[in-house]
């Protein structure tokens, strides 16, 4: 089982990706290189965090016009696994993969914190693995995750539960105190319509190993690396 | 061809001896690139000409120093076939004149600095400084300055994990911004400025040089004025992103062993990169600068030569291995061109559309850059007796006072806009005593810290230079590990004022004293001199960044409660030292009398002592008693989990007790379990320790006074975000 990581010029977290994914999963990891027009024979495509391009146009914009995005956005539509981190969700969005757009955080900083984020929908296969309602503790670190979508938008992803995860405080409550950048309806993590194509802010990659003390992203690979079987 | 007049001599910042000896070494008069060059490679900031004779006494070696001073950063043995790579360095005048930027690319001049040698950088810190909260600046300065740092070291994907922050008045008009990057490179595979193989070429690559920058070394060598903003276009601009390709393309390349020397262009850019690897190679240098890729047109040889644009190296490599290194620079979109030779005729030639700009024999540049031994004055620091007017006052209104100050409140608002885990081997976050970062491949953790002291330094130099040091070792002890050696970043005022070369010379005294005893020796550093505006000097601050290694990364201490009931233990003695103290700037807002003093005897055998019982894992909770003195300590030791504290104490002068800074101390907490084994090895080694009470949850109790723990963390945690919201 191999799973493609993406590497843009700007990417600062493939090989942290490449790392968890290694330690919890049976999937190795392939570093596959912006410019390669296909995808190497792959059961998950994750699009790691970073700044691509420096950020320097809105973010993920520049990205999500490398060569390998042709071949990525065709295989995400015959339903190939893709995970986007970070700066990879706001490359989703960017690329039409995901619906909404993430926009500067409300409070006009980079924040980089552990948040705590309530599971919405467990019935897909990056979630599957953890309880609804679930509240997991995940770093974020970004100047630009506020989650936003016209109210047409917000409804069909709603009516279709495509929010997977919301930021809430320790208690599993999602108001305006738990939302760390302005995020509409406090969205961290969003799934396409199909169910193949996932975008989340938190990064699950730093919250998998000792170091961090943080393990509640594990259950994403988990989840991820049972379902392709 | 321009005309060198006196003025535009002066404006070099080249004195009237320094001509004359120009003019004797050329036998001519220089061209106007040539004084450009001179004028950079002699500033303060290139030629350390004030410095360098006390920087020489400092010890530079030991067993685990691989390379001292003298190239781009420090190199350490860490062992399992690993070293780890540092330095600090300044970029206080540019920050003051544009704060982003010259934040920016202080990091970004940093962290090449240390992936030049070969390291992958692996953790930034930073220690900046400010005026006074009410000056006017402050809130802007500090501001830019945090989201520049941010803003660079975010986007490179390096964790920023540690440093300071401290307002205070001498900084009113001349900030600090002193930013340490930390690398990990295989012990073989180090890469240094040594040039060598005549006939070799000399290939520029990274971005393109522009006009930004030009004079910055000369600019940082200068005292400010009400002018100073007129200086903003000599601040460089700093591109994080082609920063971070060039690293991963030096990297890639660095992985082909074709590389023979390279070196970064920092302060004074090309001109300095050049001389220097070429001067250290006994070789000659021509270039041709036709072939640097330029960023704007018609740009002369005198601002290609001075140009201090970022995110460029220089390389020597082999002739027939240029295809090489060139497709890996194109793979990531970044310029390569040779630019010039190697040569056996010991000069620097500039050659430029046709005509030779400079022509200068190298040893005059390098050996031939004046060396000052400055006169100096050391002052009598006098002791003096402190009025506390507060010996009414009950203790925790006091705490909620101090932990409530700019200059003790949590700096989270800080590091929380600093990508601090990316990397995701940040085992320490931000606001501990000192960070740890794992070492791949290996069961070992770095430990780093950076810290100083300058109020006592202002006070007694040389308690205070001892006293620098020590803190940082004490820093490194904290978390268990085993301190290695220091990166120094000395920040003073105007050398050629007397007083102010005797704060340096008494702080280089300091330094050295407990540098020897704590075997703790200096690899790389930066002097940053001049820093006054309208002839008032900052106070003389040394800032510490110390290295050290975590051997197991299993056991380690922080400083943060994890239980009730865990005994606390203070170890070494206090005698209730308050001038000098936090308590007495901020409270009794007195700066009189001496610092305290450091007794390198007890630092060494305190010290040792408590990382064996980290080490032995008897304690896994140690923090050392510094700014604020030991209530603050356990204070900050009880916030984060929401364990605070029951203590009874019966002292004569308790606020003295309470918020003295006496060195060489530190707080434990022992758990019930391993109390008997703990006291019985500080009575086996005559450590002196007292047992003042036990920790509770959710609770501060001291005597008969008591509060929670969530009030006084609203008041710690608070200060900036109020600070920044009240309209100024």
């Amino acid at each position: 089982m191999k799973a493609s990581v993406i590497v843009f010029p700007g990417s600062n977290c493939d090989r942290d990706v490449a790392v968890s994914i290694k330690k919890i999963t049976n999937l190795d990891p392939i570093m596959v290189w912006h410019k390669e027009t296909t995808l190497p024979k792959s059961d998950l495509v994750i699009i790691p965090g970073g700044f691509t391009f420096g950020d320097y146009l809105r973010c993920g914009s520049i990205a999500a016009n490398s060569p390998i995005m042709i071949d990525i956005i065709k295989k995400a539509k015959k339903g190939l696994p893709i995970l986007g981190i970070c700066n990879g969700f706001q490359i989703l969005t960017e690329s039409g993969l995901l619906p909404g757009t993430l926009i500067k955080n409300d409070c006009l900083s980079f924040i980089c914190k552990i948040v705590s984020i309530r599971v919405e929908n467990n019935q897909t296969s990056f979630s599957n693995k953890y309880k609804k309602n679930e509240i997991i503790n995940i770093p974020i670190a970004h100047n630009e995750g506020n989650f936003f979508a016209d109210n047409d938008t917000l409804k069909k992803i709603e009516d279709a539960n495509q929010i997977i995860f919301r930021y809430c405080n320790v208690n599993g409550e999602i108001n305006n105190s738990s939302n760390p950048n302005g995020s509409i309806k406090n969205i961290a993590g969003i799934i396409n319509e199909n169910g193949n194509v996932l975008g989340m802010m938190p990064h699950p990659e730093r919250a998998t190993c000792n170091i961090t003390k943080l393990y509640d992203g594990e259950n994403l690979f988990k989840s991820l690396a049972e379902s392709l079987f | 061809m321009t005309k060198i007049t006196k003025e535009l001599v002066k404006e070099h910042g080249i004195s009237k001896e320094e001509y004359d000896f120009i003019l004797k070494s050329l036998n001519r008069e220089p061209t106007i690139t040539e004084l450009g060059i001179f004028s950079a490679m002699w500033s303060e900031h290139c030629s350390y000409k004030s410095s360098k004779y006390w920087l020489k006494q400092l010890p530079t070696n030991s067993d685990y120093v691989i390379q001292g001073p003298g190239e781009n950063a420090g190199v350490i043995d860490i062992g399992d076939n690993y070293a780890a790579v540092f330095k600090m360095e300044s970029h206080n005048h540019p920050s003051y004149i544009e704060p982003y930027q010259g934040a920016a690319t202080g990091v970004g001049g940093i962290l090449r600095d240390i992936f030049t040698m070969g390291a992958r950088p692996v953790a930034l810190l930073n220690s900046i400084r400010f005026g006074e909260i009410s000056h006017e600046k402050t809130k802007h300065l500090l501001t830019g300055v945090v989201s520049g740092i941010g803003g660079y070291g975010n986007c490179m994907g390096i964790p920023t994990v540690g440093g300071e922050v401290e307002f205070n008045s001498s900084y009113n008009d001349n900030i600090l911004v002193n930013a340490m990057c930390v690398g990990v490179a295989k012990k073989d595979k180090i890469f240094y400025s040594k040039a060598s193989g005549v006939g070799n070429s000399v290939v520029y690559v990274g971005s393109k040089t522009g006009r930004d920058g030009i004079h910055g070394a000369t600019m940082a060598s200068a005292e400010f004025d009400d002018n100073s903003e007129d200086k903003r276009p000599t601040v460089q601009v700093g591109d994080p992103f082609s920063e971070k390709l060039l690293l991963e393309a030096c990297m890639e390349l660095m992985k082909m062993d074709i590389i023979i020397a390279i070196q970064d262009m920092g302060a004074a850019g090309l001109t300095s990169s050049a001389v220097e690897m070429a001067g250290k190679g006994n070789l000659g240098i021509e270039l041709n600068l036709d072939n640097v890729p330029c960023r704007e047109d018609k740009m002369t040889a005198y601002e290609i030569m001075l140009s201090e644009s970022q995110e460029r190296m220089l390389m020597i490599l082999e002739p027939d291995k240029e295809e090489i290194a060139k497709d890996i620079f194109e793979k990531w979109e970044l310029d390569f061109s040779v630019i010039g030779r190697l040569t056996d005729t010991k000069r620097l030639i500039i050659n430029h559309k046709k005509e030779k700009k400079a022509d200068i024999i190298l040893d005059i540049l390098e050996k031939g850059a004046p060396s000052y031994q400055r006169p100096y004055k050391t002052k009598v620091y006098k002791d003096e007796i402190l009025k506390d007017k507060f010996t009414r006052e009950k203790p925790l209104s006091i705490l909620k006072k101090m932990i409530g100050s700019p200059n003790l409140c949590s700096r989270k608002w800080v590091w929380e806009q600093y990508d601090h885990m990316v990397m995701t081997d940040t085992m320490l976050l931000p606001g501990g005593d000192a960070a740890i970062i794992r070492v791949h491949e290996t069961n070992k953790g770095l430990s780093m810290t950076a810290d100083s002291t300058p109020r006592y330094c202002a006070s007694d130099p040389f308690e205070g230079g001892k006293q620098v040091v020590a803190e940082a070792w004490r820093n490194l002890i904290s978390v268990g590990s085993q301190p290695i050696a220091i990166t120094d970043c000395m920040n003073f005022g105007n050398p050629e004022k007397k007083e102010i070369m005797g704060q340096f010379a008494g702080v280089i005294e300091g330094m050295k004293e407990a540098c020897n005893f704590l075997n703790f020796p200096v690899v790389s550093g930066n002097v940053s001199l001049y820093n006054e505006t309208n002839g008032k000097g900052i106070n003389p601050t040394p800032v510490i960044g110390g290295v050290g290694v975590v051997k197991n990364l299993s056991v380690f201490a922080d400083q943060f409660f994890k239980r009730d009931d865990d005994h606390i233990l203070i170890i070494g003695e206090t005698d209730g030292h308050l001038t000098q103290s936090i308590y007495a700037h901020e409270l009794l807002e007195c700066d009189i009398g001496l610092p305290p003093r450091v007794d390198l005897n007890k630092e060494l055998k305190n010290g040792l002592f408590v990382k064996e019982l980290i080490c032995k894992s008897l304690i896994d909770t140690v923090h050392d008693i510094s700014d604020g003195g030991l209530l603050v300590a356990i204070s900050e030791m009880s916030m984060k989990y929401n364990y605070g504290f029951d203590i009874k104490l019966k002292k004569r002068d308790l606020n003295s007790y309470l918020f003295g800074e006496d060195q060489a101390r530190y707080v434990i907490s022992v758990e019930e379990k391993n109390l008997k084994k703990v006291r019985y090895k500080l009575e086996e080694k005559g450590i002196y320790f007292e047992n003042i009470g036990k920790t509770v949850k959710d609770f501060i109790i001291l005597n008969d006074e008591q509060m929670t723990v969530k009030e006084l963390k609203n008041i710690y945690e608070n200060w900036f975000n109020n600070y920044l919201s009240e309209a100024s």
